[in-house]
């Protein structure tokens, strides 16, 4: 599992069959100190999360496993839980202040 | 299994279902000497580890769902070891109790 933070949304209309209503999330990976891991990706979302929000996502086969209904769908990365509190040191990466751009 | 560092800890009071109950802890992949290699990953902690601990973990579904004996949990990095020593080239790189007696 990655830490990660949605900053996105991504509406596709047409999609294979068991991912219907599943909403779709793009994720920026973060590092130990908040910072930007790699470039982002899509997800699914397992937890009612949005833009903004710091999350915890899975990839791989337990990707599709996460998702409530449907176990055997073609993805490759699901939210699985909001981060409330996440401690390195002293610091608290949730209440480190979004980065803008 | 990765030599890893435990670097924090996670809370997240909404999840899915299936990690209710475990304990989320931020982990860093370390070399045998102990430096800082690859992705930082969020494990689910099995032996009771703490921030500064070496441990062992694994990064792959089918043996995470076989130690926690549910064929169908969407987890695959669990920290499965404590780590006491380790040797490298006959040298001691790590050792617990002079970490954290000093």
């Amino acid at each position: 599992m990655y830490l990660g933070r949605v900053i996105g949304r991504v509406v596709a209309s047409q999609r294979y069959e068991g991912l219907d209503g599943v909403p779709l999330q793009i994720v920026q990976p973060l590092d130990e100190r908040g910072a930007s891991m790699g470039g982002s990706l899509i997800a699914c979302s397992a937890i009612s999360s949005g833009p903004g929000d710091l999350i915890h996502y899975v990839d791989g086969r337990e990707a599709a496993l996460a998702l409530p209904d449907e176990t055997f769908v073609p993805v490759d990365a699901t939210i699985m839980g909001f981060v409330e509190q996440a401690v390195v040191g002293e610091t608290d990466l949730a209440k480190e202040p979004e980065p803008s751009r | 299994m990765i030599l890893a560092e435990v670097i924090g800890t996670v809370v997240s009071p909404v999840q899915v279902q299936a990690l209710d109950g475990f304990t989320l802890l931020m982990v860093r992949p370390v070399t045998p000497d102990g430096k800082p290699t690859g992705k930082m990953r969020i494990a689910i902690d099995q032996v009771g580890a703490g921030v500064g601990d070496r441990i062992l973990m694994i990064d792959e579904g089918n043996s995470s769902r076989q130690i926690l004996q549910d064929p169908n949990a969407p987890i695959k990095t669990l920290i499965v070891g404590f780590v006491d020593a380790v040797e490298v080239h006959g040298e001691l790189t790590y050792d617990h109790r002079q970490v954290h007696n000093s």
